[in-house]
């Protein structure tokens, strides 16, 4: 374990402050899907950095716990590198790349490729909680939709796609039905990655530190994504195979090889893909 | 064969280093102190202090230092850090009738107890560039003094409220809400508005301010009165039970003069937009008593049509960490969403190009 920064209490928050925090997620467990006010701190990374999920992971970090931070699915995006190297600074703690290894796993924009444990924590960056934010956007609004559980216009909007190109174009951030009582933003990884919560074995976390909201989903929680019985919800990958490991099932990450048209796939979960192509270089051997 | 991108912990040590290069600049130019920054850059020292929400002129030196100059991001560094402070309790308000003054004007009277006084103010120079200023060296002249320092005055929209002119403000009970502990709940009660007015970006809190001067929810304001000074800052520490001064910090006040037509319960009389701020910021203390001014309409019962009145649109969008954080976030990868919109656009495509070749065909 590394020495913590001088100075600053373990995680950098103060232990009010992560009771506070704790409370609050105490609650959004106890509410799942719904929305949670709390007093979020100016952190020392910029609001739509993750500071939301940063205080999330603060707050439930121990000096046992060994930590994984991915943005866009891999650990070597320069703001997973900056804030994994902020929690090694201000708490000392274990890092690693591998999901399996890890008990909290801080997240932007994907779920890793394989299946989550009972033991592990993920916690994911929100930039905007509110699911209806594009329909409507005063919070006074919402809050009373949520409480009548109105969820009409999303609804409409989804319907609207469907009538003008022939299915849903909501592509990312896919809105989701969280115990079957309130919409909730997935927060945007791709459609693709929505199933995955479902019934999932770890507790998922989200924090949105500028939006000052946070809310869970407990393990083993139904999560549907919103569509319709003769629409049904579909998840999107690139119909390529990964050029590295060759998946057909992961999430893929388009790159531009050149400017001649040329481009490959590759996953986009890093820890996934590496272990893919070493168990094909070990059985090659 | 594709490998993908490594090294980015080796290529964000090698960014810091070249920032602070430039920070540096040409190393035959002497490297700026903080003291210099403090003493001889003041107003930027007490934006960056408004907006970083901490009254240390040190550290908002500091971090201008730090900043490059960049004022928003050293309002930056001060909001983290002043996260790690602790909290020991609310100050008694403020007695600015009581303040040592610098500066007072009223633009509603000639004359008023305790007279007029421009103090240092950039109104009436001509903005003429002034070369003599690259000079280096050059002794300025200094001020005149008065023989007598500027004795505490009234404030002047307590003469209209003694008069029954002026609407009085309630007073309210207990300590007043704060934003940095309790998220932002609507409708917002007055003191966590001004508090949000307070540390708000000047630019934007200016516009809003501008906006209700050109018909975007106006109502006819009057500098009732502009004063800058320090006020004493008491504090009740709970084991004493009595107030205690504790120190003295610069602030401006504006209190602007506005019309209200009345209601059924209350006859005509003006009524108050209010801004404070620490240091000298006259421009942010007369906007934010424009905006505050126009926030109050919903309980004035008047009809609430522009941006400046409507709660969430100023409140949400005034602070500037949290904006300039969202919207350079933007910079960030989004591979993976785009990655989707990519894939869902070419399958609208070839659905829509099967269609037009299928009605081509019949």
């Amino acid at each position: 374990m590394n020495a913590p920064l001088e100075g600053y209490n373990f995680a950098y928050l103060d232990e009010a402050t992560k009771r506070m925090l704790r409370r609050t997620i105490l609650k959004a467990v106890a509410i799942p899907g719904h929305q949670i006010p709390f007093g979020a701190r100016e952190m020392p990374l910029p609001y739509g950095w993750g500071t939301g999920g940063i205080q999330v992971t603060a707050a439930i970090l121990g000096p046992a716990d060994t930590l994984k931070v991915i943005d866009q699915g891999a650990d070597d995006t320069t703001n997973a590198i900056s804030i994994r190297r902020f929690f090694t600074r201000v708490a000392g703690v274990a890092t690693t790349e591998r999901t399996a290894e890890a008990t909290i796993i801080q997240t932007r924009h994907r779920i890793p490729e394989a299946p989550l444990r009972e033991n592990q924590v993920l916690v994911y960056q929100v930039p905007q909680p509110e699911p209806l934010s594009k329909l409507e956007p005063r919070r006074a609004e919402t809050k009373r939709l949520h409480a009548l559980a109105d969820y009409g216009l999303m609804h409409v909007r989804l319907y609207e796609d469907i009538a003008r190109l022939g299915h849903i174009a909501k592509a990312y951030d896919y809105p989701v039905m969280v115990g079957g009582r309130y919409l909730m933003s997935p927060s945007p990884i791709p459609a693709f990655d929505n199933p995955k919560m479902h019934r999932m074995a770890a507790l998922q976390l989200f924090g949105a530190g500028r939006e000052k909201r946070i809310y869970a989903i407990p393990p083993y929680t139904d999560v549907r994504s919103l569509d319709f019985e003769d629409h049904p919800f579909r998840p999107i990958r690139a119909p390529q195979d990964c050029a590295l490991c060759g998946s057909r099932e992961s999430y893929l990450d388009e790159v531009i090889t050149d400017d001649r048209g040329g481009r490959l796939f590759v996953c986009s979960d890093t820890d996934y893909c590496g272990e893919r192509v070493a168990a094909r270089g070990a059985a090659a051997c | 064969m594709y490998v993908a991108v490594k090294g980015g912990e080796r290529a964000i040590s090698a960014a810091h280093a070249w920032l602070d290069e430039t920070r540096r600049g040409d190393p035959a130019v002497p490297e700026l102190t903080v003291a210099q920054v403090e003493q001889q850059m003041p107003l930027a020292v007490d934006r960056v202090m408004a907006e970083g929400s901490c009254h240390d002129r040190f550290l908002a030196a500091l971090a201008i230092k730090q900043a490059k100059g960049d004022l928003i991001e050293a309002a930056f560094l001060l909001r983290a850090y002043r996260t790690t402070l602790p909290r020991f309790g609310a100050s008694a308000p403020l007695e600015t009738g009581a303040m040592r003054l610098r500066r007072r004007i009223s633009a509603t009277y000639k004359d008023l107890p305790g007279g007029q006084v421009l103090g240092p103010t950039f109104d009436y120079t001509h903005r003429l560039l002034d070369f003599a200023l690259a000079a280096e060296g050059t002794e300025r002249a200094t001020a005149p003094e008065a023989d007598a320092p500027v004795p505490a005055v009234p404030r002047v929209t307590e003469l209209l409220a003694r008069e029954g002119l002026m609407q009085r403000e309630d007073p309210g009970d207990g300590e007043p809400g704060d934003l940095t502990r309790e998220p932002l709940a609507f409708p917002a009660a007055r003191d966590v508005r001004l508090q949000n007015l307070a540390r708000g970006d000047e630019g934007f809190v200016l516009a809003l301010g501008y906006s209700t001067q050109r018909g975007y929810g106006g109502n006819h304001p009057f500098v009732g009165e502009i004063r800058v000074g320090h006020v004493a800052v008491e504090f009740t520490p709970p084991e004493l039970g009595f107030p205690i001064e504790i120190g003295e910090i610069a602030v401006t006040e504006c209190q602007m003069v506005n019309q209200f037509k009345g209601s059924r319960t209350e006859p005509p009389q003006f009524t108050r937009g209010y801004g404070l701020v620490f240091g000298h910021g006259e421009r942010r203390a007369m906007a934010m008593a424009l905006v505050d001014r126009a926030l109050r309409s919903a309980e004035l019962g008047e009809d609430v049509t522009a941006p400046a009145q409507d709660q969430e649109f100023v409140l949400y969008h005034s602070d500037n960490i949290e904006a300039t954080g969202f919207v350079e976030h933007l910079k960030l990868p989004h591979y993976v969403d785009f990655q989707s919109e990519l894939e869902n656009l070419r399958t609208i495509r070839a659905a829509l190009v099967r269609e037009s070749l299928r009605e081509a065909a019949e």
